[in-house]
């Protein structure tokens, strides 16, 4: 039998330590739902969610009471709606925005990620409808995620692309003014964007993936801290040692919920998604665990190596306690979701350009950073094109979710709310790039030998 | 189907009686039990076979929980694979 100490172990994990999974995400093909009636093709959408979907809710819901562990967000991840709703001869897509709006709704799910454009070499038709659309489509919808992949280690970047989510998130942000520009907390710029991500806003459901799906995503910032807070003043070694027995056990609570929510629901396991991802509660921060390393606060010298460390040392002990492992799979630093991260940034010991150094060595990139709302598209653009650039050299996922908060200046805080937490407005360099921004054309993709 | 159900708060008289009791109503067999007093904290922890339950989990669980707070501790339960799982490769 196992003794007290595993079990105690275990439910202190849950109690005290925030141990939760993030997320269940029901992956579902919309490739079947095309139709030249971009009305029809609605109808189908919405059918088809509702019906692979409606027990999702109950499901996860069951899970957690029985296995006592707290599933936080039951998602929906669907295909490209470019692809969808390209065969249409519909000029906005805000009504496919709308009809993914009601059939979350109605199934019960917080978020449906697949507002999403894939244009890392070039636009179609249908990629720039999306984009066009993105703006109203996430001011007139409460639950719709959009993202856009601008950039591939194998195409480069896409630079008219990035040009343009610019002024789509200046854009995004000006229609939900009154909410500080919550629109732009549902919009991801992606570089190397992975198909199977269950987490938002990023998640969507790649074209290789099979007609449904289940994906997991993990957390547990809490239980690495206070694993780390064990071994006060060890070596590098002991460190990571003891993040990789962490991330092991945390991962198998995953892939156990993986498992049985695929077997319940009678729908494939996909992937376990290895990430810490915080929230804004106390003690469930990866800023915390860096400072446990040793720094006085996140944003000091050596955080990108304490940030590497954590990082790699998650994937190493995740990796064998679930049988696929996928998605993002790192440690996140959302700032505004991040109790640590956000008062980093109050007192400056934090800034964008640290973060985004840290962007290169963990999961994701600049993610939920609110700057002023004087930001101009053309410094948004050179923001993504940077993150782009670290993600197509370094053949890895990286993305930016920028908030430029209308109205807002360095020195005030933005309320979003839940998990998205409150940011605080962090200063942008101010010097200009439009002139950079407005050449276009493309980066081309990078050479893979000669790496130095 | 196997339970643990865990006692955790301060010891105090007809802890056992009282989950044994709703147990017993529920058709619940106790496979093993064992309690220890862990950094000065009461802990039982009580392996159940739950698959002749006459009552749905969620009621068993509510009624264990709701047992816990009249005796002003934390009782639970919870499905036997979450813990080997975590502990066991």
């Amino acid at each position: 039998m196992l003794s007290p100490f595993e079990i105690i172990e275990t439910i202190k994990m849950i109690q005290e330590e925030n141990l939760d999974i993030r997320t269940i995400t029901m992956g579902i093909s919309l490739r079947d739902c095309c139709d030249f009636d971009g009305k029809a093709a609605r109808v189908k959408i919405y059918d088809k969610i509702t019906r692979l979907a409606r027990n999702l809710v109950r499901v996860g819901e069951e899970i957690e009471r029985e296995y006592g562990i707290p599933i936080i967000n039951k998602r929906i991840a669907v295909t490209p709606i470019s692809l969808v709703a390209e065969s249409c001869d519909e000029e906005s897509y805000v009504q496919f925005a709308q009809v993914l709006d009601q059939a979350a709704e109605a199934v019960g799910v917080n978020f449906i990620g697949g507002f999403t454009a894939l244009v890392h070499k070039g636009y179609t038709g249908g990629d720039r409808r999306l984009i066009n659309s993105i703006p109203e489509a996430l001011s007139t919808t409460r639950k719709v995620c959009a993202s856009v992949n601008v950039a591939t280690t194998k195409a480069g970047i896409n630079m008219d692309a990035v040009r343009e989510m610019g002024s789509v998130v200046k854009e995004t942000a000006r229609l939900t003014a009154a909410e500080g520009g919550l629109g732009c907390c549902k919009l991801v710029v992606f570089a190397n964007v992975p198909e199977d991500n269950p987490f938002m806003a990023g998640a969507f459901h790649g074209i290789g993936e099979p007609e449904c799906v289940i994906n997991v995503g993990v957390s547990g910032p809490g239980v690495v801290k206070r694993a780390l807070e064990r071994v006060k003043g060890a070596d590098f070694g002991t460190v990571s040692e003891t993040i990789k027995k962490t991330a092991f056990k945390i991962t198998r609570m995953g892939q156990l919920v993986a498992q049985e929510a695929s077997r319940r629901l009678n729908v494939p396991f996909g992937i376990v998604d290895l990430s810490l991802a915080p929230t804004p509660a106390i003690g469930d921060s990866v800023a915390l665990i860096l400072e446990e390393m040793g720094l006085e606060q996140c944003g000091a010298p050596g955080t990108t190596a304490a940030l590497a460390l954590l990082n790699d040392a998650v994937k190493k002990g995740g990796t064998m306690a679930s049988s696929y492992v996928g998605g993002l799979s790192g440690a996140f630093i959302p700032v505004s979701e991040d109790a640590g991260m956000v008062a980093a940034a109050i007192s400056g010991a934090l800034t964008i350009e640290k973060l985004e150094a840290m962007t290169s060595v963990c999961s994701v990139g600049l993610d939920m950073i609110v700057v002023p709302g004087s930001t101009s598209a053309s410094t948004i653009a050179a923001i993504i094109a940077d993150e782009a650039a670290i993600g197509m050299i370094n053949n890895k996922t990286t993305a930016v979710r920028i908030i430029p908060a209308p109205g807002k200046d360095v020195g005030d805080i933005v309320e979003f709310g839940g998990l998205l937490g409150s940011g605080p407005v962090m200063r942008v360099n101010e010097y200009n790039c439009e002139e950079f921004i407005k050449r276009g054309g493309r980066i081309p993709a990078p050479i893979q030998s000669l790496r130095n | 189907m196997r339970a643990v159900i865990s006692v955790i708060g301060k010891d105090r008289v007809g802890i056992i009686a009282g989950v044994s009791k709703i147990l017993v109503d529920t058709n619940v067999n106790i496979l093993d039990i064992s309690q220890t007093i862990m950094q000065e904290i009461f802990t039982m922890v009580m392996l159940v076979d739950i698959s002749r339950a006459n009552t749905p989990f969620a009621r068993l669980s509510d009624d264990l929980k709701e047992l816990g707070n009249t005796l002003g501790l934390s009782i639970q339960i919870q499905h036997e694979d979450i813990f080997n799982s975590m502990h066991r490769i």
